[in-house]
């Protein structure tokens, strides 16, 4: 196709380079700056975060780390971050698979709906919840200021990731293989554990990494209705903002060290689902 | 894959079951609250002066943060998908941290540069700029947590056009920035509206981070998100449900948005 391209256009001039548009050279400048930008708005700011850390010494950060109500709250933000992760494979899955193979009215609709909880502000999102779900439900299920309140909310933010990363493969997924291995007699179960499972399995655990990430940092839509109980409720990010609140911010950075931390690992691992859908594509 | 009729109903009451209770439900009880007592006092809650500030307040940060990340959107999303440089795919990682980073953790590291004993703290304070529990503090936290949006709805579809006419502009003569303006711009300009769209969204919706460097002050440091909790805090429920339906507004207006750009942008007409 480029060589095409090249070989029927005019011989570029002498001035022109050769194989980069013009714009390219000053490209660079605006690659520096951008990258200033990122520098200034991101890192800068969040290398403060790792470095005020260790203003107290290691010792310091560690006791900062390991204090019971610190322990207590990362223990219960990333196992129910890990439940929300794994609903969200089974649900976020199931829904993807309804918007794309089923037919009913109204689909439009309710797949343009599944992005709201990235439009809606948490905050007006746990009040919602809180709304339904709290004492002035009116289904009668009062939930709130429970662990069970913090995984609904963590179920709200974070439904979207699965299915906009399942729904594209899904659509794309070769169909004839399937009707082969019907004609071939085999059952619907085999054919999605042997078929159409192997193929999604790269975009499911790219989805449910980035609901697992989200989870770990969410706090807007769980400050209102998780009653931020120590011990029981409340989760690391709400730690982090009562430890700045009571002038802790050595301790609070500490903390965020480590929530830095598992962001960073999560990140590098949807960076490997990536690579490994990239492979599985061939 | 053929799932028989059975079936096929059963997920499909399963997943609309699941859809209903997490989120139509709510949201559509947020409006019947909002309303239950009447349009008037509903009006009368959000034209409060604190209530009018905090809209005007949270335009105003949305109209800085947005251009300038849509700008840095363009130019990092050309340097990605057509540069060749050392240190592109550490940028290219770097860039998605706003999204993996708690937003808690944004606002502390924002308070760890320019608080009062933040890095930059006594250079401020000399030069008598406050940042943090002000403007200029929002203002950075908010361009933090929408920095990603535009250079990741951008990237992909300026990979997916290739660099053809672009190199026919160049060979034919035109300058750099005609070449943008005349080829790249109109080819990408459906991406860069989806991304600014997403980011006016988390722009005004942004409350952890901001609640952390704003100080609250009804008045002057307070934007749509924290006047909810505020109202909320203070037993104020209706007020804070009339806040909480505007918002609610806006997040429908930009799924309504979003809903039109998509397709345009998947065509990649040019």
């Amino acid at each position: 196709m480029s060589a095409t391209a090249v070989t029927s256009a005019p011989p570029p001039s002498a001035a022109a380079p050769s194989s980069r548009p013009a714009w390219r050279s000053s490209g660079a400048l605006g690659l520096g700056i951008a990258t200033l930008w990122l520098s200034i708005i991101v890192l800068l700011p969040l290398s403060a975060v790792v470095v005020r850390s260790l203003d107290g010494g290691l010792g310091a950060f560690w006791d900062a780390v390991t204090s019971r109500q610190a322990l207590a709250a990362l223990r219960f933000t990333v196992l129910v971050s890990l439940a929300t992760a794994a609903i969200n494979v089974v649900g976020g899955t199931l829904i993807a698979w309804v918007l794309v193979r089923d037919r009913f009215p109204g689909k439009k609709i309710v797949n343009a709906l599944i992005d709201l909880p990235f439009a809606l502000p948490t905050i007006v999102a746990g009040l919602t919840l809180l709304t339904l779900y709290g004492p002035r439900s009116p289904f009668g299920i009062d939930i709130a200021f429970t662990q069970w309140a913090v995984l609904l909310a963590l179920l709200f933010v974070t439904l979207p990731f699965v299915i906009r990363s399942v729904q594209p493969v899904l659509i794309e997924l070769d169909r004839e293989m399937e009707e082969a291995a019907l004609s071939l007699g085999a059952r619907n179960a085999t054919i999605f554990r042997r078929i159409v499972l192997p193929n999604l399995v790269p975009a499911i655990l790219s989805g449910a990494a980035l609901a697992f990430a989200r989870a770990v940092g969410e706090f807007g839509s769980i400050v209102l209705i998780s009653g931020n109980i120590p011990f029981d409720t409340q989760v690391s990010s709400v730690y982090v903002f009562k430890l700045i609140e009571s002038d802790a911010p050595v301790s609070a950075a500490a903390v965020s060290t480590v929530l830095l931390l598992v962001s960073l690992a999560v990140l590098l691992g949807i960076r490997g689902f990536g690579r490994w859908g990239a492979r599985h594509d061939r | 894959m053929t799932v028989d009729r059975r079936w096929q109903i059963s997920l499909r009451i399963v997943a609309l079951g699941y859809l209903a209770l997490l989120l139509l439900v709510p949201v559509g009880l947020i409006f019947f609250r909002t309303f239950e007592h009447g349009v008037a006092s509903v009006w009368e809650s959000i034209t409060t002066p604190a209530a009018i500030h905090a809209f005007w307040l949270t335009i105003e940060v949305t109209a800085i943060a947005v251009p300038l990340n849509t700008l840095f959107g363009i130019v990092m999303a050309i340097a990605l998908a057509r540069g060749n440089w050392r240190g592109k795919g550490l940028v290219n990682a770097l860039i998605d941290l706003p999204f993996a980073v708690s937003p808690i953790v944004i606002g502390l590291s924002l308070i760890l540069v320019y608080g009062v004993n933040g890095w930059f703290g006594g250079a401020l304070s000399d030069a008598g700029i406050q940042v943090i529990f002000s403007v200029p503090g929002i203002v950075l936290a908010t361009i933090f947590v929408s920095l990603p949006f535009v250079v990741r709805e951008v990237t992909p579809v300026l990979k997916e056009i290739g660099d053809e006419q672009e190199q026919a502009a160049a060979t034919l003569g035109a300058g750099g920035w005609t070449t943008f303006r005349r080829i790249t711009l109109p080819a990408i300009r459906w991406g860069v509206a989806y991304g600014v769209v997403l980011s006016v969204a988390r722009c005004i919706g942004e409350f952890g981070a901001v609640s952390v460097v704003s100080g609250k002050i009804s008045g002057q440091t307070e934007t749509l998100t924290l006047l909810v909790e505020k109202r909320f805090a203070n037993f104020d429920l209706a007020g804070a449900y009339a806040a909480s339906a505007l918002l609610a507004l806006i997040a429908l207006g930009t799924l309504l948005a979003m809903t039109m750009i998509k397709p345009r942008r998947e065509e990649g007409d040019a």
